[in-house]
């Protein structure tokens, strides 16, 4: 439908315009991931061992995962912030798409998860990443999926941002649920490092099948069946999710 | 009569245990202003978001502009224009950008929606703040924007829900104006207010609700009229002069006057130079006076009329609250 569309970019572009205006939206897609690869690369680095990689080279295509798949985030609280507002029971009582609301959020978030991306590879190889053994192929096709699973998280994000009554639950749900599972996986350390009971956690966890996908396919490391489950994973989460989301955006009314 | 604006039949809703609307009935003319009346937590914001779509009614029916509310909703959602106690605007974007980004949503051609903004944004006084945004707007300028967006496409329907509550009264008087002026042009309003003055200001006829019922109609002069029209009170210098007070001032009462403490309640329906009478009568009598004021009724004195009750102030809409987002 052409009208779901042109509804999804008009929203989308009110997104955009917000951000330079919102300055700690934008320190949180340049700054945060900044600090965070140079935390780990300099605190960290020297005391996570790595065998056969430096640990940036390690570390980035994990760091890169984390941060593009929080990157929705803003997903999270901008939509929270527009039902508390009452903003979504304007927008719901307009004749417009009934999905534009929530794609034209996760289709702003691709933009700035570029634009994430950029500053993560600038501050990677000022820290000394480098790619090993691949092609141009297959930097590409870890790029798309990066930003395939940061889509994803949009669709979770949403579904956050319309359970929440204000930003800061927002804030605090996506903090205590999502983030301790990066930690839990192979994006800082390798999961062979970790305990029994943990390893198993992590080697299931999707954060580590991200990460290693990644790593094969800019590190060439074993790929196993990892570059092809990350689009598994990312396919099924966005297949639950996005539906969720629509179905909770189609009830949601203001306090 | 079938080509009402708004026909609201049997409307039932309930979050939870609470039964925010127990079964309303009520109609709009076309062109006209229809006055919800009630205290926080009456059922009107719920009746709102029914007739908007916004809201499943569990039981009822509703039609809006010959539309039904749950079978057209879609095509219902091109007549109608929504403002209300939220305010709400994208305070990211300037008036002018929040106003184009309404008229495009509405579907209208981007040049028309620019368009369109500009003329608003001259009809509602906002034009030297049509490039800020709109978080640097006050109270006011920021529900002037916020009916501005509901009337982008001069919807048919225009439902406002509690468009002052929380505006100072400057900002109030303001904001009556701009509705009184902006609403004359064919469209039906249905608006909602905790402020009999405002719905007597505003509204052709007044559907007063509480805990969900339709617990009064009529135009404003007709519930005046249940009220008891207004009063004049007396404060006396001497409690002692009670008996002479009552007598002086029955003749300028329509019923008994009565006595409160040192205060004597007069209902009257003349307005005109009716202090100035009771002053010469109780000078007459020899009462000397504390105070003397003449008090138009309040939502508090309907709400006792009509139910017995005080209108109780509760915590903002807390009987509205769907529970569901209540986190």
């Amino acid at each position: 439908m052409s009208s779901t569309v042109s509804d999804t970019l008009v929203l989308a572009r009110r997104n955009l315009k917000r951000i330079p205006r919102q300055p700690d939206l934008l320190i949180a897609y340049t700054i945060q991931p900044v600090m965070f690869v140079l935390l780990f690369v300099y605190v960290f680095g020297g005391a996570i061992s790595t065998p056969g990689f430096d640990y940036v080279d390690f570390l980035m295509p994990g760091i890169i995962v984390q941060s593009i798949a929080f990157g929705g985030f803003v997903t999270a609280l901008g939509l929270s912030e527009d039902v508390k507002k009452g903003l979504i029971d304007r927008f719901r009582s307009l004749p417009m798409s009934r999905g534009a609301v929530l794609a034209g959020r996760t289709f702003s978030d691709i933009l700035l998860n570029c634009l994430s991306l950029v500053v993560l590879f600038a501050v990677g190889f000022a820290a000394g990443f480098n790619f090993i053994d691949t092609t141009a192929g297959q930097v590409i096709l870890g790029l798309v999926l990066v930003l395939l699973m940061g889509y994803a998280f949009s669709w979770i994000f949403a579904l956050v941002g319309l359970f929440s009554s204000s930003p800061e639950t927002a804030n605090s749900i996506g903090f205590t649920l999502i983030f301790p599972l990066t930690f839990a996986s192979s994006v800082f350390v390798p999961a062979e490092s970790m305990p029994d009971g943990l390893r198993q956690f992590a080697e299931a966890n999707p954060f580590t099948t991200w990460s290693d996908a990644i790593r094969s396919l800019w590190l060439g490391t074993p790929a196993n069946t990892d570059v092809w489950m990350s689009f598994v994973w990312c396919v099924v989460l966005t297949a639950i999710f996005a539906p969720l989301a629509v179905a909770r955006y189609r009830r949601v009314t203001a306090n | 009569m079938t080509d009402d604006a708004i026909v609201v039949e049997g409307l039932e809703k309930s979050y939870g245990n609470v039964r925010a609307l127990c079964g309303i009935d009520f109609t709009a003319r076309p062109g006209s202003v229809l006055g919800l009346l009630g205290p926080n937590g009456a059922g009107k914001t719920t009746a709102v978001r029914i007739l908007t779509t916004l809201l499943e009614p569990d039981a009822g029916t509703a039609r809006v502009a010959g539309l039904d509310v749950v079978k057209d909703a879609a095509a219902l959602r091109a007549k109608i224009g929504l403002a209300g106690q939220y305010a709400a605007i994208d305070e990211n974007l300037t008036g002018f950008e929040n106003l184009e980004m309404v008229g495009e949503l509405y579907h209208m051609p981007r040049a028309q929606a620019r368009e369109r903004a500009d003329e608003l944004l001259e009809q509602f006084d906002l034009v030297d703040a049509a490039k800020r945004p709109a978080k640097t707007y006050s109270g006011g300028m920021r529900r002037r924007l916020d009916l501005a967006a509901a009337l982008v496409y001069r919807p048919p329907v225009l439902f406002l829900d509690e468009p002052t509550t929380g505006l100072d009264p400057r900002s109030r008087l303001s904001m009556w104006e701009t509705i009184e002026s902006r609403t004359e042009a064919g469209s039906t309003v249905l608006l909602t207010t905790q402020y009999l003055e405002e719905a007597d200001r505003l509204a052709d006829r007044i559907v007063v609700i509480d805990h969900g019922n339709v617990i009064a109609e009529g135009t404003s002069d007709e519930l005046k009229d249940r009220v008891g029209g207004e009063r004049l009170e007396v404060v006396l210098e001497d409690p002692a002069d009670a008996e002479a007070a009552l007598s002086a001032l029955a003749e300028v009462s329509d019923e008994r006057p009565k006595l409160e403490d040192r205060t004597v309640m007069a209902p009257v329906r003349r307005r005109s130079g009716v202090i100035a009478d009771a002053v010469l009568r109780l000078h007459g009598a020899g009462v000397g006076i504390d105070d003397i004021t003449l008090r138009r009724p309040t939502l508090d004195d309907v709400f006792l009329a009509l139910t017995g009750h005080r209108a109780e102030e509760e915590p903002e809409e807390q009987a509205e609250q769907p529970e569901e987002v209540a986190a």
